[in-house]
């Protein structure tokens, strides 16, 4: 206290004086702030570390920030906490294997991965699979679009505090992820697209389950609009924020939402089809502001869209038909489904190698613990994920497991237009702008 | 006169042999089933989601697989807050040390739950990447696993946790 | 361009262009490697201007032994294009193409890291997703799987059966 003041103690509190009071002494700086030479107040910026252990990153990415005050001015993100070594593994696996460790490397849309690197392996075998096996492999994969943009619209409200929308996303994931159990016995990671077709048929209330999930779910993303279109708070936070211009995003590689965000209408469903997507009408939603709020309305229209893609694949799958290739040194020699005690066994197909045939045995050994053979050349494979352009290269050697998979995943090449998006604005937007990428860790660091 | 009750119902003791017991120090007894009770009634994780058991673990905490039943869905982001560590994920190389730091971070008494294979064992990754079990860097009470464990396997796991909470004594 | 059309188009540019499999490779020299992105980038039939991804492949006892893969895309086309350079052995270094495409940033990052190819020119070249003090390259034929017998900072993991609880 300095000389000269008279003691507080017994005087009425003098409110609105004693504010000016303080605001007086807080003009009068303390030296330690000031530069010596100067006499200026110090400007420093302060790095600090977000993550790999956030609740807000999405995964384990780690941002190393500079920030001057609220505003940050650079940004570097670190990856390669969750380096899994999948396409060094995959070289010592046969192939049917590959697709059990190639599912896990972006794994919040599993299917993309297996068709990518299916679609890859029977281009090297020179084989197509069955028309119905394609059917089943476009309904699972919209299916699985949808369930990946709920997972993005629930953790990305959940960041920017709008817990409520954690728990509906999870609700509606719940009833694909339902679906996905019926059909593949999985809720994730199913490795149910096998080079040839896929493993398993349709179970008997799997088009009743599809059917019934497609009936409730256009009203829960109408009550989605409801809750987030217009709230001032979801503006606020996504309008203006995260902006990155067209040329910006060509030039770091960026596809998906994001691009299509900035007005780019590139959609590999379209330009680039596989499976029989130009078969199926649907349209790709593209927005030109480029901002979160842009991407956030762009995956709202996508899930509509995928439902859309979900009821005609749905109608296609009436005729019955094989959903593995014939041909027996590539097919999966089992003709699997559901029996009575829930497991997947043929009953027809084990008295067959049993009891019956001896060369069957032989073959049925060969096929699951060799696999398939496939002939040399390498094939790059690009297939539209949620996230953008995810590709796999594909080498083989004339053997029973791959030379070099290589995945090309787009969260991976998505992050790199963090620092672009993130330095200027304020460390509340980086969340924010981390959300509207979507990044999943696992398809980064593989 | 004390009567003694055993989760709620009545012992066949009479009041008498109750004293007498009560002499002998059963106090202590009680207090430490009541701390080790309280434990693990609300016991908070530590968010250490790191891959596909992640969202596994998020779908347990959300509407269908309620973990907020046992008072859990209160995931906290700073360890300082935590007492379970429920490690869901592969551990890679790199993270293991910040692993190690969250777990040191955390304040006794604090568990450990390895989720998945990955986690107890190095699941199928056998490779130079992958920390080959989170039992070689932290202390492991239960192992769930699974590729992912459903909720309803995790959540197993978590009432076993809470079973050997309860009956671990700790006072005594 | 349908990829036989392509790959016409390609072959009066560059000698060592084959079309397999409907994908149209295209072989190039290291040194002529930034030369020939520029080319394809810039005509007007070609447009390659949008590049996919930058990975390696690693074939031991072969010459080259390792060869830097370059997807490329033409968004207005919508045609895709793969460029190989061969490397040899001894000396991993080609040019990093950073200055044409700021994607190749990180995956140039990755390819050093799990290949060891030294991108001259690359603004940082460090390791991406393994720990910075990792020694050696794994993605190479002659690096072992590793796992239960890996060492990292001095920690030997040893097999299940041998292990004794903590």
């Amino acid at each position: 206290m300095a000389t000269g003041q008279e003691p507080r103690i017994g005087h009425e509190p003098r409110i609105g004086h004693e504010m000016g009071a303080a605001r007086d002494e807080l003009r009068e700086v303390p030296h330690q702030i000031r530069d010596r030479v100067t006499g200026e107040v110090r400007r420093e910026t302060m790095i600090i570390n977000m993550g790999p252990q956030h609740p807000s990153t999405h995964g384990v990415l780690r941002l190393l920030l500079e920030l001057d005050g609220e505003t940050v001015i650079r940004c570097k993100p670190i990856v390669g906490y969750l380096h899994t070594g999948i396409e060094k593994n995959t070289e010592y696996r046969t192939w049917v294997q590959g697709v059990a460790y190639v599912t896990r490397a972006d794994y919040l849309s599993p299917f993309f991965n297996e068709l990518a690197y299916c679609l890859a392996v029977e281009r090297l075998l020179g084989i197509e699979a069955p028309p119905r096996a394609q059917v089943l492999r476009v309904l699972l994969c919209e299916l699985n679009r949808i369930a990946s943009h709920l997972v993005w619209v629930a953790t990305g409200s959940l960041e920017l505090g709008a817990v409520s929308m954690m728990l509906y996303g999870f609700r509606e994931r719940e009833l694909i992820l339902d679906i996905f159990e019926a059909v593949t016995g999985l809720r994730m990671n199913h490795s149910f697209i096998r080079p040839g077709g896929v493993i398993m048929d349709l179970p008997p209330d799997g088009p009743r389950m599809i059917a019934r999930f497609l009936d409730t779910m256009p009203a829960r993303i109408d009550d989605y609009e409801r809750i987030l279109n217009e709230n001032p708070i979801w503006l606020e936070r996504n309008v203006g924020v995260g902006k990155l211009s067209a040329e910006d995003a060509l030039a770091l590689g960026v596809t998906g939402p994001i691009l299509r965000s900035a007005g780019v209408p590139i959609d590999l469903r379209k330009d680039e089809p596989y499976s029989g997507y130009e078969t199926y009408d649907f349209d790709v939603p593209v927005r030109t502001e480029a901002d979160a709020y842009a991407r956030y309305i762009l995956r709202i229209a996508e899930m509509r869209e995928s439902l859309k893609i979900v009821e005609q694949a749905l109608e296609r799958l009436v005729e019955p038909g094989p959903v593995m290739v014939e041909d027996p040194k590539v097919g999966w020699p089992v003709k699997l489904s559901v029996g009575p005690d829930g497991i997947g066994n043929d009953e027809g197909y084990l008295h067959h190698i049993m009891e019956e045939s001896m060369e069957a045995l032989i073959h049925h050994f060969k096929m699951v613990t060799q696999g398939v053979r496939v002939p040399e050349g390498e094939v790059y494979q690009a297939v539209e994920s949620p996230r953008g352009e995810l590709g796999m290269y594909v080498v083989s050697a004339n053997e029973h497991r791959p030379y070099r998979v290589k995945i090309r995943d787009p969260s991976f090449v998505n992050l790199q237009a963090v620092p672009t998006m993130v330095e200027g604005g304020l460390i509340a937007d980086a969340v924010a702008v981390i959300a509207s990428l979507d990044p999943v860790m696992g398809g980064v660091d593989r | 006169m004390p009567v003694e009750r055993f989760e709620g119902h009545l012992t066949g003791r009479t009041p008498e042999e109750v004293e007498e017991e009560v002499k002998k120090g059963v106090m202590f007894t009680t207090l430490d089933r009541a701390v080790s009770w309280a434990r693990k009634q609300s016991m908070w994780p530590a968010t250490f989601g790191l891959a596909c058991c992640a969202i596994e673990m998020m779908s347990a905490g959300a509407g269908r697989y309620d973990l907020s039943r046992w008072g859990m869905e209160l995931f906290r982001a700073s360890p300082r807050q935590a007492d379970l560590m429920i490690v869901a994920g592969r551990v890679s190389q790199k993270m293991a040390p910040v692993l190690r730091r969250v777990y040191d971070q955390m304040p006794e008494p604090k568990w450990v739950v390895s989720m998945g294979v990955c986690a107890s064992a190095g699941g199928m990754f056998t490779n130079y990447a992958i920390v080959q079990g989170v039992d070689t860097i932290v202390p492991v009470d239960i192992y769930v696993p699974g590729c992912p464990p459903k909720p309803e396997m995790l959540m197993f796991g978590i009432l076993k946790l809470h079973e050997k909470v309860r009956t671990t004594g700790t006072i005594r | 361009m349908k990829p036989a059309e392509l790959a016409v188009r390609i072959g009066d540019h560059f000698p060592d262009a084959f079309l397999a499999r409907e994908e149209v490779t295209v072989l190039v020299g290291r040194d002529e490697l930034v030369d020939a992105l520029l080319r394809l980038r810039d005509q007007q039939d070609l447009s390659f201007g949008f590049l996919s991804s930058v990975t390696a492949t690693d074939h031991p006892g072969r010459d080259p032994r390792f060869w830097v893969v370059y997807e490329l895309r033409s968004v207005e086309h919508a045609h895709r294009l793969r460029l190989k350079v061969g490397l040899p052995v001894d000396d991993p270094h080609v040019a990093s193409v950073t200055s044409l495409f700021p994607t190749a940033d990180w995956h140039e990052r990755e390819t050093w890291d799990l290949f060891g190819i030294v991108f001259d020119g690359h603004p940082d070249l460090d390791r991406i997703l393994l720990p910075d003090d990792w020694e050696g390259h794994p993605l190479r034929k002659d690096e072992e799987l590793g796992g239960v017998g890996t060492q990292y900072h001095g920690a030997f993991i040893p097999p299940v059966d041998e292990r004794t609880m903590p």
